[in-house]
């Protein structure tokens, strides 16, 4: 190992220098060729979306536009039709914003109780309902659709926003303890034992040490939470009824309502939309959504 | 997609640590304490007993019914899964989603590896490389469906552009051919996740030391059998946890096909979950719908149930050493 560690400097690839090396530009080429495959999506659907439909007819996908309009943004926001009803995609994109509010403080605020309780008291079962929720996560929704369904319908709240937002809470649940779980688990165990012996009570101690202490945790949660809520299709179109379909489920009709010609400029604006909220906290988030990502899936 | 899953597995074994303060928690905390944290705790239990455990339990009662419109309290043993499997629509769904997860788990696998180790390289613009290979990730299924959808449309996408650049006979209408459409569906949902086994794989990377390349280096050991024999093996733990993800999500795939093919053309590109949609809310045959869902249900527990085992050995190991 000496002698590994040693020229280690002089064998080790030194890449600012051999940047020209064949196998360096194999290595960009492939980056690169990997970065065009991802991307051209995005491009394509860029420059689609402020194309005149005569010349997406005639023209090709990949060519720029020759005369930029913005008429299809507009459309797709105020205008374009859902099966008979023609109010554009902000519909859902306001439906969307209240399914996600109430569904968010809901969720993440549970997630970071249940985690705080787990993770310094003891309650009877408590492992063992732990234990049900984790395999939850794991559960394809349709085997718990229908009984779902049935509960709320039993109780006059079936598709509403009440409804959907519930279903979401649950549905949210196991990685939102888990989440807050973990990250309480890993703290100092000596600033409860300390706020314990000052006679701190269970809620005292959430609100005053153990809330402003997670924050980190908090806007993590708030990540996944935001972007899991606000793509999802199957849970909104099963639960929030019809007047209160989510932006995917608006999308989905907006592209597949068969009156008329299709209007693809119209129809790439309004998915560009529907994937502004999730985009925009991505490339803002950058880091800490794939902290979200890594909170688990990555151990040893 | 949800990223539920994805963090369960890799903390698994935290569900049998006993909670940390419990013995102070216990010793000093009055009655009133304890009962605080049993009220906060209500709401999960509801949860777990109410939407998991009963309406699992449900479905798994009505699948074994003569359920139509409605459940029904009768017996039907397992007529309701001789149908279901007797039924040509289910087996095609099967079948596609068996295509489907074999072709799009190891083409994420061979992508999402390239990706992680080609960045590994020391390059310039990490971030940015980084940045681009996940942000599709970030999107739903339905905009990822629908922005292929166009891609590959037979008249006006990726066919004409062959053609106007002058490849006069070119043919891309795969998303227009029985025999095809489904790999225009995987080729969509690797744009979406390739990134992620990328993201999972790199973390792996960047936890094997430095030094077995220095030394494999001084053995003469060319880089990529360096990745194959030496890297590939010790990824182990993260390609698991990759595969069990894509599995999962294999398993899950709706949003995508619905807004991409709604199954078609013809049932091309049917698979379970719609079956099973489409049954309990359109064609009002919940019995059979019971049945096809306990059935994913236990092909999911096939698929994630050695992973939980390995890895509650591989803790148990770690925690008597």
């Amino acid at each position: 190992m000496t002698i590994a560690a040693s020229p280690g400097n002089t064998l080790s690839p030194r890449p600012r220098r051999a940047f020209f090396t064949p196998a360096r530009l194999g290595v960009y080429f492939f980056l690169v060729s990997a970065a065009l495959f991802f991307l051209l999506p995005l491009y394509v659907m860029g420059i689609t979306s402020i194309k005149p439909m005569t010349e997406i007819r005639e023209g090709n996908i990949f060519a720029l536009p020759l005369a930029i309009t913005f008429e299809p943004w507009a459309q797709a926001w105020s205008s374009a039709c859902t099966g008979l009803e023609c109010n554009g995609i902000s519909v859902g994109f306001w439906n969307s914003v209240r399914i996600l509010i109430p569904s968010l403080v809901l969720s993440v605020l549970l997630g970071s109780i249940n985690g705080y309780a787990l993770a310094y008291w003891r309650v009877k079962w408590a492992g063992w309902f732990f234990g049900v929720l984790m395999l939850g996560a794991f559960i394809p929704y349709p085997v718990m659709l229908y009984p779902l369904v049935r509960m709320f319908a039993s109780v006059n709240m079936f598709q509403s926003i009440p409804n959907i937002v519930l279903i979401h809470t649950f549905f949210g649940m196991p990685i939102m303890t888990l989440l807050f779980r973990n990250y309480y688990s890993s703290l100092p165990i000596e600033l409860f034992k300390a706020a314990r012996i000052d006679g701190g009570s269970f809620w005292r101690i959430y609100f005053q040490l153990m809330l402003p202490m997670s924050l980190p945790i908090f806007v993590v949660a708030l990540i996944l939470q935001t972007t899991g809520i606000w793509n999802d299709f199957l849970l909104g179109l099963i639960f929030a009824g019809r007047e209160n379909y989510p932006m995917t489920v608006q999308l989905n009709n907006i592209i597949n309502s068969t009156q008329g010609e299709k209007l693809y400029n119209v129809n790439m604006a309004a998915t560009l939309l529907a994937s502004m909220v999730p985009l925009v906290v991505y490339f803002v988030s950058g880091r800490w959504f794939v902290r979200g990502i890594a909170a688990g899936a990555v151990k040893g | 997609m949800r990223t539920g899953p994805s963090a369960v597995l890799g903390r698994s074994e935290a569900a049998d640590a006993p909670p940390r303060g419990a013995a102070s928690a216990s010793k000093r905390g009055g009655p009133k304490t304890a009962w605080a944290a049993h009220t906060a705790l209500l709401p999960m239990g509801a949860t777990v007993l109410i939407a998991y455990v009963a309406s699992i339990l449900w479905t798994l009662r009505i699948s074994l019914s003569n359920s139509k419109m409605l459940p029904r309290n009768d017996w039907a043993g397992v007529a309701q899964y001789v149908n279901l499997f007797e039924s040509d629509r289910w087996l095609t769904a099967l079948a596609n989603i068996g295509l489907f997860g074999l072709v799009f788990i190891a083409g994420a696998v061979v992508l999402g590896f390239l990706l992680a180790v080609f960045i590994d390289q020391k390059v310039r613009l990490e971030g940015v490389f980084r940045t681009i290979y996940l942000y599709s990730f970030s999107i739903s299924f339905v905009a990822c469906g629908v922005i292929w959808q166009w891609m590959f449309n037979p008249t006006l996408g990726i066919q004409r552009s062959l053609r106007s650049w002058g490849w006069e006979s070119a043919r891309f209408d795969w998303i227009a051919t029985q025999d095809m459409a489904i790999y225009c569906v995987v080729i969509a949902v690797l744009w979406h996740s390739a990134g992620l086994v990328m993201a999972i794989l790199l973390a792996g990377l960047r936890g094997i030391d430095d030094e077995l390349w220095k030394a494999a280096r001084i053995e003469g050991v060319p880089r990529w059998r360096y990745y194959l024999n030496i890297v590939l093996p010790q990824l182990g733990p993260s390609l698991g946890t990759a595969v069990v993800l894509l599995a999962v999500s294999v398993v899950k795939l709706f949003d995508a096909v619905v807004a991409m093919t709604n199954g078609g053309p013809g049932d091309a590109t049917d698979v379970p979950t719609k079956f099973i949609i489409d049954n309990l809310f359109e064609r009002q045959n919940i019995g059979l719908a019971s049945a096809a869902s306990v059935t994913m249900l236990v092909t999911v527990v096939i698929i994630v149930a050695p992973m939980v085992y390995a890895r509650s050995r591989a803790n148990a190991a770690a925690g008597r050493a």
